[in-house]
Order: C-alpha cells, then structure tokens, then sequence
C-alpha cells in the first residue's frame, strides 16, 4: 500500500464505519468516494442514535418528567460540544437548523426582517461568489428580489481561485452582507477569509460563511475567522441527516428578529402578541431534531478523539496524492486548483468528451461511488464552459489504494467509451 | 446498462443536427444537465422529420438518436404506441422482459431496457421522447402542451 506522510491508520479507523464492508454489484468492494455530498457514520454515532430512542426518547424543554430531563441535557449537551467544537465564545450561539441551507436562509431571513442597522433594502447591496453551492446563491436571490437590494458577486481566476483583484468595487459602503463558502463543494478550493473579512469590516458589512466543507475536514474557530455568522452541516461529518448549525455573533441574535414562529422560541404569548424567548431558543421554532443534534454531538466526540488537525493533515496527503494520479490519466482535466495548496478533499474533473453521467455509472459498475452532475454549483459549470463534472471527495477514511481504484476504474471508462 | 446498440448510437447518431420543422422544443434534464433542442415536421398525420441538437450522456444521446430511426416516416398513431411502449417499458423498473411483441415495436429502442434498473438514468432516455411529445402537440397545435421541462 502506498504510504504518505501524514495519514491516518485508516484501515483502522474503517473498522468503525459498518457500511465500509459492503459489497455491491456482485460482490465489489464499495469505494466510497463521494464524502462532500455526505459522509458515513461510524458505529459510535449509530450506537448513540439508537441509545437515545432505546432509552431517552422524550420532547425538549416541556416535561417534568425523567425522559423529557434526560433529552434536554442529551440536547444541549450537544450544543455545548458543537460550541466547543468551534470555539464559539457562548454556547447560546448555537442555532440548531435541519441542515446548512436552512442556516443559510435562516441569515438571510434575519436580514429581511431586520430593523436598521442591519436592514436589507432596495438601497443596500449583498455580495455572494460564483463558487457558491445554490444554498449560498438562492437565498440571497430571494432576498434581493423581495427587498429590492442589488445582489453582487465575486468572479473566478481560470485556475478555479476567487477572482478578488476587484473587492473594493464589490464590496462598498452600500454592503449589508458578504456570504461566501469556506471550501468549495465542487471547485475544492479554499478561501482567503481574512482579505474578505478585512474589506467587509472596512464598509462595516456583516460575513456569513458557508463552512460546510470546511467544518468536517479542518479545526474550525469561529473567532478566528472574525465571521458574523457560520453556517455547517452535521451529516458531512459523521453526523445524522437532519441536523445542521448556524452560529452568530451573540449580540447579533439579540438585535435580529425571529424567522419561524412557533413553540419553543417564545417567552409569553397572548392573542394579540409575543415576546421572544433569549437566542439560541428565539430561533429554534417547534420540535428541533433532537436524535440528530444528540447524534452530531457523537460525530463530533468522534472526531474529536480522532483530532481535526490530524484528519486534515490525512486528506491534506490524499489529496495531494490524487492531484498527481489524476493528471496522469490522459484527457482528464481538474475543474478547480491543480494543487493541494489552500484546497480541501473534493476533485472535480472532466474526462474527454464522456459525459460525467456516463463516467459515474461505469466507475459505480466498478464498486466506484462518486458524484456526477453540476453539484448544485451550475454557475461554476456556467463559468468554465463545462455541463457537469465527476467528483470524488474523500474523508478520513479514505485510502491512496481507493485513490489507485479510482485512476484504474477511469482508464476501463476511457477504454469502454473510447 | 451500456448496450452494444447503445453505444453504436450513441457514437453515430442518426439524424442529428436541426433542420426545418413544424415546432421546436428545449427540454432540459436538471438532474444532470441533459439538454436537447427537438423540432418535427409533419406532412399530415406522418412524421417527416425529427431533427435535434443536444449534449448530455449516452443514454440520452443515444435515446434521440433511436428515437428518429424509430420515428420519421411513420403515422402519427404508430409513433404514439412506440412512445407509450418505450415509456412502459423505462417506467419498468427493471421488472419488465420484453416479450417479442414489444420487441417489434421497438426495435433497437428495447436495448434501454436495462436503463430502467436505474431510476436516475430513466429521465435521460426519456428526455428526447418527453421533447418529441410535446413538440408533436405544439405542432398540432394541441392544447395540453406539456411543460417545457421533463419533471
């Protein structure tokens, strides 16, 4: 096997992900390749799931009862891990939401509502990027088209980096609100916050960051990145489906309004009004995912006994080693940097004239999982006149020997549609 | 899934290229960003011609390219019982054989059946005939047009 410095044992580490051992297609071994889109979980996150509805299932916050105590502190102690996790300064920062889209809208809606200064309208501008995942695009369309704002971006350089040579024309006085990823979805790339963040504080704007890719792959502190909010997922790291986080600036979700309405998040409600309970709560409507955010908290004991710089340092390796395997392949061309520096674990590529669909299928007929289409990122595919591309991202269970499967599983591809 | 017929049509496609038509339709597979333009040209009730430009995988590709030998020159109440047939037959789910009726029918179009395993592939055989449908009711300028994009 290939040895890299800086990886993990992660044939250890596989042991803990039941469905690493499945086979599919008459008996080939699954190589999972498509851990931007979600990741697996391991058996300690499973183990916690079923511990909570075997033994602690009960509604948050309402009842007297021992069930409903024992949920409570299963619950926020979840988000005392996500707080420590990120290094937020208060844990009633947390804002648990069903996934980062919702996090997104959440700030977006906020903003909408919003009285000044803060206020979203037709004499204000946001600023998003062109690498944006459409959870980062619509939202703010949306907000645009119903406010009147102007809705800017920031381009992209051709070797998929974000195109900032003009930032103090993007970003200007009239800017409310900067929102930009962290680490492409579908580019890889990783971006430079801190030039962002400087520019935004200058024009006194606020910075909502898509974390997304960053949170399951490298530490992520929440005050070093000077960001007014952050949003991420938890199923991408090891987490559940369901459960996702937007952390804000504790003094920021006092200021801003309430999105959704409902139990939970008030404080007195009489007929004809309400007052609000304090944040975290204020927007946190109805029953949250109680099972998921007591599952994220797992995912993130996990990775914490594990180590964020250590799974970084071991997708760090792989990926390096990927870039090199890839551009061996004859006609395959890297959407994105073409080397591991200031990128994270997902490669996007073309193959020739075969289209990614087909591409995905005869590498899936090989055991071979990645992910084909345009990522929800069509404005990428848009700028580099491309329909779709292949991803494979991996995790830190990923191996150089499924690196080696996914080079060999392109060459049968090339040789099939050749 | 990847027939021999398919792929030989998928790399010589017939009747590619767009020429005149009676109507002209965009389909568009948002899934995966298959895209045909399709327009037909009808002499009466027969099918002159089924011309389309498109980019996309070799299912689709391939499924236009089937889908004109299939089509032009014949009367439009065969061509709907070929399009239901090959519409039956990609809603299978993989549980229908085609039996030696359908296989006349069909003809080079019953290659796909192993495409019907594959729910996310069904949309791209599908794109061209969905396209050839609603193109058929602007042309005759029927009512129900379907919607632009294949859902």
């Amino acid at each position: 096997m290939t040895q890299l410095p800086g990886l993990l044992d992660a044939e250890a580490l596989r042991k803990d992900f039941p469905i690493l051992d499945r086979q599919v297609h008459d008996g080939k071994k699954l190589v999972y390749l498509d851990n931007a889109a979600t990741s697996q979980t391991p058996r300690q996150v499973i183990d916690v799931l079923d511990e909570y509805y075997e033994q602690h299932n009960a509604n948050v916050h309402r009842g007297v009862h021992v069930l409903a105590e024992e949920a409570t502190a299963l619950y926020e102690g979840a988000r005392d891990k996500v707080a420590e996790f990120i290094n937020a300064p208060s844990r009633n920062e947390v804002i648990f939401t069903k996934n980062a889209s919702e996090s997104l809208n959440l700030v977006a809606n906020m903003l909408g509502w919003a009285d000044e200064p803060y206020r979203v309208d037709s004499e204000t501008e946001i600023v998003i990027t062109e690498m944006e995942h459409h959870s980062n695009i619509v939202p703010w369309q949306l907000l645009a088209q119903r406010t009147g704002a102007k809705l800017k971006w920031f381009g992209l350089t051709d070797d998929g980096r974000l195109d900032l040579s003009n930032i103090d024309q993007v970003i200007t006085e009239k800017t409310k609100i900067v929102s930009f990823v962290l680490v492409s979805n579908i580019l890889g790339t990783q971006n430079p916050v801190e030039a962002i963040v400087r520019r935004a504080q200058e024009v006194g704007a606020l910075v909502c960051v898509d974390a997304s890719q960053a949170a399951p792959h490298m530490p992520l502190d929440v005050q070093a990145l000077q960001a007014d909010f952050v949003a991420f997922t938890g199923h991408k790291m090891c987490g559940p489906t369901g459960i996702g986080v937007l952390w804000g600036r504790q003094e920021l979700l006092e200021d801003l309004p309430p999105f959704l309405g409902g139990g939970e998040m008030i404080e007195t409600v009489s007929m004809h009004s309400s007052t609000y309970a304090p944040a975290p709560h204020k927007f946190e409507a109805g029953t949250p995912p109680i099972a998921q955010a007591v599952g994220l908290g797992a995912a993130i004991d996990y990775l914490n006994s594990i180590g964020m710089d250590k799974i970084f340092a071991h997708e760090h390796a792989l990926t390096e080693y990927a870039v090199k395997r890839l551009l061996e392949v004859p006609d395959l061309r890297i959407i994105g940097p073409t080397t591991a520096e200031e990128r994270g674990a997902a490669i996007s590529f073309t193959l020739g004239d075969i289209h990614p669909h087909d591409v995905g299928q005869v590498l899936d007929e090989q055991g071979i999982a990645v992910r084909v289409g345009h990522h929800c990122a069509r404005p990428v595919c848009l700028r580099y006149g491309i329909p779709a591309t292949t991803r494979a991202s991996f995790y830190l269970y990923s191996t150089p020997t499924e690196i080696d499967a996914l080079v060999d599983g392109l060459e049968h591809v090339r040789n099939f549609f050749g | 899934m990847y027939q021999e017929v398919i792929l030989d049509h998928y790399k010589n496609p017939h009747g590619r290229g767009l020429r005149d038509g009676d109507a002209e339709v965009h389909h568009v597979n948002p899934t995966c960003g298959d895209e045909i333009t399709l327009r037909v040209k009808y002499d009466g009730a027969t099918i002159e011609d089924v011309s389309y430009e498109g980019q996309g995988c070799s299912i689709s590709q391939a499924s236009a390219s089937v889908l004109n030998e299939l089509l032009v020159g014949k009367d439009l109440s065969d061509a709907r019982k070929i399009q239901e047939t090959f519409l039956e037959l990609m809603q299978s789910k993989g549980k229908l054989e085609p039996d030696d009726a359908m296989e006349e029918i069909l003809e080079d179009a019953v290659a796909f059946a192993g495409v019907s395993k594959y729910p996310a592939r069904v949309k791209c055989a599908l794109l061209s005939w969905m396209a050839w449908k609603d193109a058929t009711a602007q042309a005759l300028g029927e009512a129900d047009a379907e919607r632009k994009t294949t859902a």
